[in-house]
């Protein structure tokens, strides 16, 4: 079997078994906002999220000694992190993140609404832009104030989009890293990131274009 | 040349970006959504505003574990490590 651990994953996981405090607060910085972040698609609020990542570190220390270099230590974490999510999650009686993992495209959501488009009736041009989008102002892009309005916007989407939005266009995360963190297939992760880059986009749309 | 428009309407293009961006486009799709692009400026348009997206979202700093928490995750870490 390949090895699927990094040079930098061995030196992590030797510091950590010698159990080197450096090393754990390198991990925690590395990912415990994100581990926060994949915690709330499972349990309902974030007290309850908060107490999954706990239990989610003690299970990395507990299992560190035992870790095979069969995965990437970034995959093993997560791994953890859903598994102990997911019977949180079960106890509360929350049914939701399975749909919204699973079948994403249960319930459908346009990227765009409707209504910017003519009817797909029209007779010449059916279903094109009836209020097409027009560029942006390059010098307010940049500002620190759109800045906000996008982590804004990202926190506002549900649970399962704010998390794929998260790892794959804030942390960088590939769609295979993300994938395996979050144990979905990878179209349903495509659609999630979907939804999510299509709902900021929008809401830059009209913030960038209120004034205009 | 002008039946593209017509075969992939702007409706359909704008649930097509992320896999267009993905590059999980079958190549007959892929061409089509190239040549509609080509020819439309709102998609054109759509289209680089979804990366501008991308790139600002990219921008955005992970937020730091706070002081409080990190102070918790330590004190659940020397437990372990006395143990």
């Amino acid at each position: 079997m390949e090895h699927a651990v990094s040079l930098d994953d061995a030196r992590l996981v030797k510091a950590l078994r010698a159990r080197d405090e450096r090393a754990f607060e390198e991990l925690m910085r590395m990912y415990n906002a994100s581990l926060l972040r994949v915690a709330q698609i499972y349990v309902a609020s974030r007290t309850v999220a908060e107490e999954v990542v706990q239990e989610t570190w003690i299970g990395v220390f507990n299992g560190i000694d035992r870790f095979e270099t069969r995965s990437s230590l970034k995959t093993w974490i997560f791994r953890i992190l859903t598994n102990i999510a997911k019977t949180r999650g079960q106890r509360e009686g929350r049914t939701v993140p399975f749909s919204a993992l699973e079948r994403p495209d249960a319930v459908p959501e346009a990227a765009v609404d409707a209504d910017r488009f003519l009817s797909p009736d029209h007779e010449r041009w059916p279903g094109h832009w009836a209020s097409k989008p027009e560029p942006w102002p390059e010098e307010r892009l940049l500002a620190a104030e759109t800045r906000e309005l996008v982590d804004r916007a990202i926190e506002q989407l549900p649970p399962a989009q704010r998390a794929v939005i998260s790892l794959r266009d804030v942390e960088g995360w590939s769609s295979e890293e993300t994938r395996n963190a979050l144990g979905v297939s990878e179209t349903n992760q495509r659609v999630l990131l979907h939804r999510a880059r299509s709902k900021v986009r929008q809401a830059l749309e009209d913030y960038l274009m209120e004034s205009q | 040349m002008s039946t593209s428009i017509e075969q992939l309407s702007c409706q359909e293009l704008v649930e097509l970006v992320t896999n267009y961006l993905e590059d999980a486009l079958a190549q007959e799709e892929r061409d089509s959504f190239e040549h509609h692009i080509a020819g439309c400026t709102g998609c054109h348009e759509y289209v680089r505003q979804m990366r501008q997206t991308i790139e600002l979202t990219g921008r955005l700093t992970t937020a730091d574990v706070s002081p409080e928490v990190e102070a918790k995750l330590l004190a659940v870490f020397r437990d372990w490590k006395s143990r």
